[in-house]
């Protein structure tokens, strides 16, 4: 009995075709039936995201219609055009959406990676200490400081600007990448930086010029994520926001949800344009996708 | 700068440096995050537990009112119902999904990474814009859950309408983002040494056998971990009851984190919404606990075995 036909295998690169000729007959049935069924069954994951982009091309007779018209006759592409020339301000959604991502990610890499490196490289009292606390952090569900937060930033007159959206974030206080961060620190040598040292560099230099480079599979794991959780925040803006031309996207699709109830179309084109960039980013960073999954179990969301 | 001077002394092979004032420069961000933005909140997220306090006029000193006031609050027990619901049976079958998707996805099957992308496209489709696109799914005359089931003869259901099948149907759709459960998986079921199963199949263990004996065992450290971080997210679901039902039929999807959303925000209830904050937190933690004691029993740890 060979052990190469064992249905549980190696996920490990190695092509179906190569192992085909020795397999029995009664696997070959078992594998073509499994086939034939994820095929269907991611197909049928995938139907909700489709529906959502061929809805988003149709007029509103189709998305009204039985049966279900699946692809539009005619691509009604100004429906997009109506997303961004209706009464909500769509254009502001992005733009808004772009500055907050733009700060809260450049402000979590800066200040997670000189955290890092301060547990990583340096040693001083009380270091283990918050270390701990940083760890104890990653527990805590946001919930529980979310009222005295608001009560703090308004106090501060914070209520209404992008500020609580982004300067929490230059306080690292994401200890999920700050650890990531430092263990991939930890694992490069520290002799490069001893050469540093002896030709002066300081350690703000070393972090920047020699580690922080060294760390780019790190970085950019830490930074997709944090893109996209600063992309799909939603209660945050939602709490500290109150002019609409100050919304960010993700509060935005609910203002189309909630203003244009009759205009499925449009609601769709704006869902559409929200995932659109995520997906791109998806396709040409895929691998820092699963990468960071893998490493933490977050990710996504 | 100092640390010209005192290189010499500074080059220690790699290790750890002694130099405390740039240490504590350097952490300071995480410092004063942390003292700022998470210690000084959660502090005065306890002080706030005795206080009323609507925004718009002076906190009033309420000593264990608030507590006394939530531990019978009708809304507050129907939230804990549903998130507990929810969280007790979407949880384990979403696991058992993503589990039995990343062994079938182990298989020598064609278009693998095809497979692997569409069951995984849900996770980065963002939050808002899948409630926004699920409650049409869900829509009794327009939506594709019902044409779909109108091919089979299923008469159009109403399902976000009716109580008794709002949480259902947020259940059903937690099953559509088990692609980082399902990643999870796979790289573990990667790992698993081939020598181990093929011990297995000397020893004359069918398909089903190594599965049993030599794949779940293995696999119990991450089903685990899947659980836990599943568990602490199904308890704080929020943006689908926010988007798709606004926590009704009859309060059927009012989940806890809604609950504090609104009577911090909507309520003007500032105290009681800290109180209830803290009631969630203390229900995490002392799940999360009880996950990890009983874990003890069934989970494998390579330390403990062999």
């Amino acid at each position: 009995m060979s052990v190469t036909q064992m249905p549980l295998k190696q996920p490990a690169a190695q092509a179906p075709r190569a192992a085909k000729p020795r397999r029995k007959l009664k696997e070959r049935l078992w594998l073509a039936a499994l086939q034939i069924l994820i095929t269907v069954l991611s197909v049928t994951f995938l139907v909700p995201t489709l529906w959502m982009v061929s809805s988003s091309l149709k007029v509103s007779t189709e998305v009204f219609a039985h049966p279900i018209v699946w692809i539009p006759r005619d691509p009604h592409w100004a429906n997009y055009v109506t997303a961004f020339t209706g009464h909500l301000p769509l254009g502001s959604f992005i733009w808004n959406t772009v500055k907050i991502v733009v700060f809260a990610v450049l402000g979590t890499l800066l200040s997670s990676s000189l955290v890092a490196y301060s547990f990583a490289r340096i040693d001083w009292p009380g270091k283990n200490f918050w270390f701990g606390l940083l760890l104890g952090t990653m527990m805590l569900p946001d919930i529980v400081t979310l009222v005295p937060r608001f009560i703090l930033f308004r106090t501060i007159g914070w209520y209404d600007t992008f500020y609580p959206l982004i300067v929490p974030y230059w306080g690292a206080v994401m200890a999920l990448y700050v650890f990531l961060i430092r263990q991939f620190f930890m694992g490069i040598p520290g002799e490069l930086e001893d050469a540093a040292y002896i030709d002066g560099a300081s350690r703000l230099r070393t972090l920047t010029q020699i580690l922080m480079p060294l760390s780019k599979p790190v970085m950019a794991t830490v930074a997709v994520f944090a893109l996209l959780q600063h992309y799909n925040d939603f209660l945050n803006p939602l709490i500290y926001l109150k002019t609409m031309d100050k919304f960010p996207l993700a509060v935005g699709v609910k203002m189309f949800n909630d203003f244009e109830v009759q205009h499925w179309e449009i609601v769709f084109a704006v869902s559409t344009i929200m995932l659109a960039p995520i997906l791109v980013l998806f396709i040409f960073a895929q691998r820092f996708f699963v990468q960071g999954i893998t490493m933490t179990g977050f990710g996504g969301r | 700068m100092t640390v010209l001077q005192s290189a010499g002394r500074l080059l220690t092979g790699g290790g750890p440096r002694r130099d405390w004032l740039t240490g504590y420069l350097f952490a300071s961000p995480f410092i004063l995050g942390f003292l700022i933005f998470i210690a000084y909140p959660m502090l005065h997220s306890a002080w706030l537990i005795m206080f009323e306090w609507d925004p718009l006029r002076e906190p009033e000193f309420a000593g264990f009112s608030n507590i006394l006031k939530m531990l019978e609050d009708p809304k507050v027990n129907k939230s804990l119902f549903n998130s507990f619901f929810y969280t007790v049976i979407a949880v384990p079958v979403q696991l058992c999904i993503s589990f039995t998707l990343a062994l079938a996805l182990s298989q020598p099957l064609w278009f693998r990474d095809y497979y692997r992308a569409a069951f995984y496209l849900p996770i980065i489709v963002p939050l808002v814009a899948s409630a926004v696109v699920w409650q049409r799914v869900f829509h009794p005359e327009f939506g594709i859950l019902n044409e779909a089931l109108g091919w089979f003869g299923v008469d159009p259901i109403r399902w976000l309408f009716e109580p008794q099948l709002a949480k259902p149907a947020f259940i059903f759709m937690s099953f559509w983002a088990i692609g980082r459960q399902m990643v999870i998986f796979i790289a573990g079921l990667g790992n698993i040494p081939e020598s181990l199963k093929e011990a297995a199949s000397l020893d004359g263990a069918n398909a089903f056998g190594r599965l049993r004996t030599v794949v779940l065992p293995l696999m119990t450290p991450l089903i685990f971990y899947n659980m836990v971080i599943a568990t602490v997210n199904s308890f704080q679901t929020f943006i689908p009851a926010m988007i798709m039902t606004e926590g009704g039929p009859s309060d059927a999807t009012l989940f806890v984190v809604l609950n504090i959303y609104r009577n911090a925000f909507q309520y003007g209830r500032m105290g009681y919404a800290s109180t209830l904050a803290w009631e969630l937190f203390l229900i995490i933690v002392g799940f999360t606990i009880m996950q990890f004691v009983i874990s003890r029993r069934w989970v494998y740890y390579e330390e403990g075995g062999d």
